[in-house]
């Protein structure tokens, strides 16, 4: 890890601080630790309600007994459920995939120049780039509606890919700028001095360096891409709905048993926690990126 | 001279060049899009077909006098200032906890970090059954676990409420979603404070106290402003949570949710237009700022 992204937490390097007494020491640290742990009950609560809820046999769901631990382990809501969320599971994986691999591709080559192939006025630019990570899409989704339907590209999947590439790509840019404004000037001029283009020292220089980058970038769009709900609303006919449309639309109905909405509910979110709970550095360095310096 | 400027044309062109299908899309769906979603703004498209017709400024007009608009947006300052609020405090609570090492500290920041992963619909169908509010027989979630442990007296009709804490309800979900957020922006900023700086005031004969107080926050600050501006633009345009727990009452649709109402259920798209013109407004006036200072910043 010798190039890290300049946006990267600095965790996990430094100590604790010395403390003079020892006694007030412990004391301090006994109430922090109590109350840490206190907290993370509260933020797991929610968790700890839906696996329950959603692990109990359906016959057995009682609302007196929510918070009370299951007689048996069951399956069943998810059996239940799992047929219904299958197409839209498999749409937003569909969709996700090219949606994160091109967006990252094309905000390494736009980081890349930013970074290292400065044109005049770059430094305008980037910031008009950047605005574009902030912008509400309640502000562009009426156009957006309009062209994707008069170029016949409403309603399937590869409308709603386009849309996902372009808007990801101010944060994919921005994650490849910081990576490589992280690398020694003297990399690229070295290549040049062999007499190296542009294309050649971003592909066989530059790129070949990239995999972190490249890991937050696309972590960051499959993440964003997944839990997106309002482009895949307005854009998609019923059978591309992504994963969100699918879920609301299943488990957001006022008569839908409890135990069917918390299985709908970990079902669609098992991708993105998967992403987490194996990537969890590379998510942090994505979410870092979004908080600019 | 002349051959100079061909060199380093030479030089930066390819650049351009490679970053110039990136510019042109985003330049047409992000500023001709807006651009293009202002001028339907003052049309009097209705129905499928846009209009060309131009009425000025009466959608806005009609708006400013629209009474759900003017509840909306009293609902979406509630929700900004509770929800933002919160997860301030929680999450640089959470990190000044975490800061001085604690047992268990992966664990910890795992724990608080992982609703930011979960998508808005997936956090706000879980919440939608937590804060339910039926009563008697019926009471689940957490007025059911306030039964449990004996504090019944805290029962809450959470979003059903017919107060300002109908819409402030909805900011423990989004805050349960994002302090944990908040939490690692505040302790990467004070990992990333020296700690010579903060020796060097002890050395002085400055308490913890006064050490946090001169030598930290000052530092801190831009951190605050990074999360102040992430939570504000996440806070003015958010849909899916609203939509997933309460969608469409009065008690906690925002302009964001009246916005789609209007436009995509209702088929009225030159007012829908104008209500996200003010969102887009309300957001750059936040975000632009930020991005230049950020900007400036990193130049020097």
């Amino acid at each position: 890890m010798t190039a890290q992204a300049p946006t990267a937490p600095r965790t996990q390097t430094q100590e604790a601080p010395p403390e003079r007494s020892a006694k007030t020491f412990r004391w301090g640290r006994f109430v922090r630790q109590l109350i840490l742990f206190a907290l993370a009950c509260l933020f797991l609560m929610p968790v700890y309600a839906l696996l329950v809820t959603a692990l109990k046999d359906p016959a057995h769901v009682d609302v007196v007994k929510m918070w009370g631990l299951p007689d048996g382990l069951s399956l069943d809501s998810f059996k239940t459920v799992w047929p219904q969320l299958l197409p839209g599971f498999r749409n937003s994986l569909i969709l996700t995939v090219p949606a994160s691999l091109i967006s990252s591709l094309l905000g390494a080559m736009n980081g890349f120049v930013l970074a290292k192939w400065r044109f005049p006025g770059a430094d305008i630019v980037f910031p008009i780039i950047l605005f574009g990570m902030f912008i509400p899409y309640q502000a562009i989704i009426i156009p957006m509606f309009q062209v994707l339907k008069d170029v016949g590209l409403w309603g399937g999947l590869d409308g709603l890919i386009l849309v996902h590439i372009i808007y990801g790509l101010p944060i994919t840019t921005l994650i490849f700028r910081s990576y490589f404004s992280g690398l020694p000037d003297e990399l690229i001029d070295a290549a040049q001095v062999d007499g190296a283009g542009m294309l050649r020292t971003f592909f066989f220089i530059a790129l070949p360096i990239a995999p972190p980058a490249f890991a937050v970038s696309m972590i960051w769009q499959f993440t964003s891409a997944w839990n997106d709900f309002l482009f895949g609303l307005i854009l998609t006919r019923t059978e591309y709905w992504p994963i969100t449309v699918a879920l609301n639309n299943i488990a957001g109905g006022q008569t839908v048993p409890f135990n069917q909405a918390m299985a709908s509910a970990l079902l669609a979110s098992i991708p993105t926690l998967l992403v987490y709970a194996l990537l969890g550095r590379f998510f942090m360095r994505g979410l870092m990126a979004g908080a600019l310096k | 001279m002349r051959s100079r400027t061909r060199r380093s044309i030479g030089k930066w062109l390819p650049g351009l060049i490679l970053v110039a299908p990136s510019l042109i899309v985003l330049g047409i769906f992000v500023y001709g899009f807006i651009g293009w979603n202002a001028r339907y703004s003052f049309t009097d498209w209705k129905g499928l077909t846009p209009s060309d017709t131009f009425v000025g400024l009466d959608n806005y007009r009609e708006l400013f006098a629209d009474e759900t608009f003017r509840n909306d947006s009293r609902n979406l300052i509630i929700f900004t200032l509770v929800f933002m609020l919160g997860s301030l405090l929680l999450g640089l609570f959470m990190a000044l906890l975490l800061d001085k090492g604690v047992w268990g500290e992966g664990f910890l920041r795992s724990v608080f970090l992982f609703p930011m992963a979960i998508s808005f619909i997936a956090t706000g169908i879980i919440w939608r059954w937590l804060l339910n509010s039926d009563s008697g027989e019926s009471t689940t979630g957490i007025n059911k676990l306030f039964d449990v442990v004996g504090l019944d007296f805290l029962h809450s009709e959470w979003h059903k409420s017919d107060s300002i804490f109908a819409v402030a309800s909805i900011a423990l979900p989004a805050g349960w979603a994002l302090s944990g957020y908040v939490m690692a922006l505040f302790l990467a900023g004070l990992r990333g404070i020296p700690e010579e700086l903060r020796e060097a005031a002890r050395v002085d004969g400055a308490g913890e106290l006064r050490v946090y107080w001169h030598v930290v926050r000052p530092l801190l600050l831009p951190v605050l402003m990074s999360a102040v501006v992430i939570l504000a633009h996440i806070s003015l345009k958010t849909f899916d949570l609203i939509y997933a727990i309460d969608p469409g009452g009065p008690r906690t649709e925002t302009p964001a949710l009246y916005m789609w109402l209007t436009s995509f259920r209702g088929g009225f798209f030159a007012r829908g237009a104008s209500i996200a013109t003010m969102l887009f407004v309300a957001i750059a006036l936040v975000v632009v700022p930020y991005i230049w200072y950020s900007m400036r910043q990193e130049r020097r």
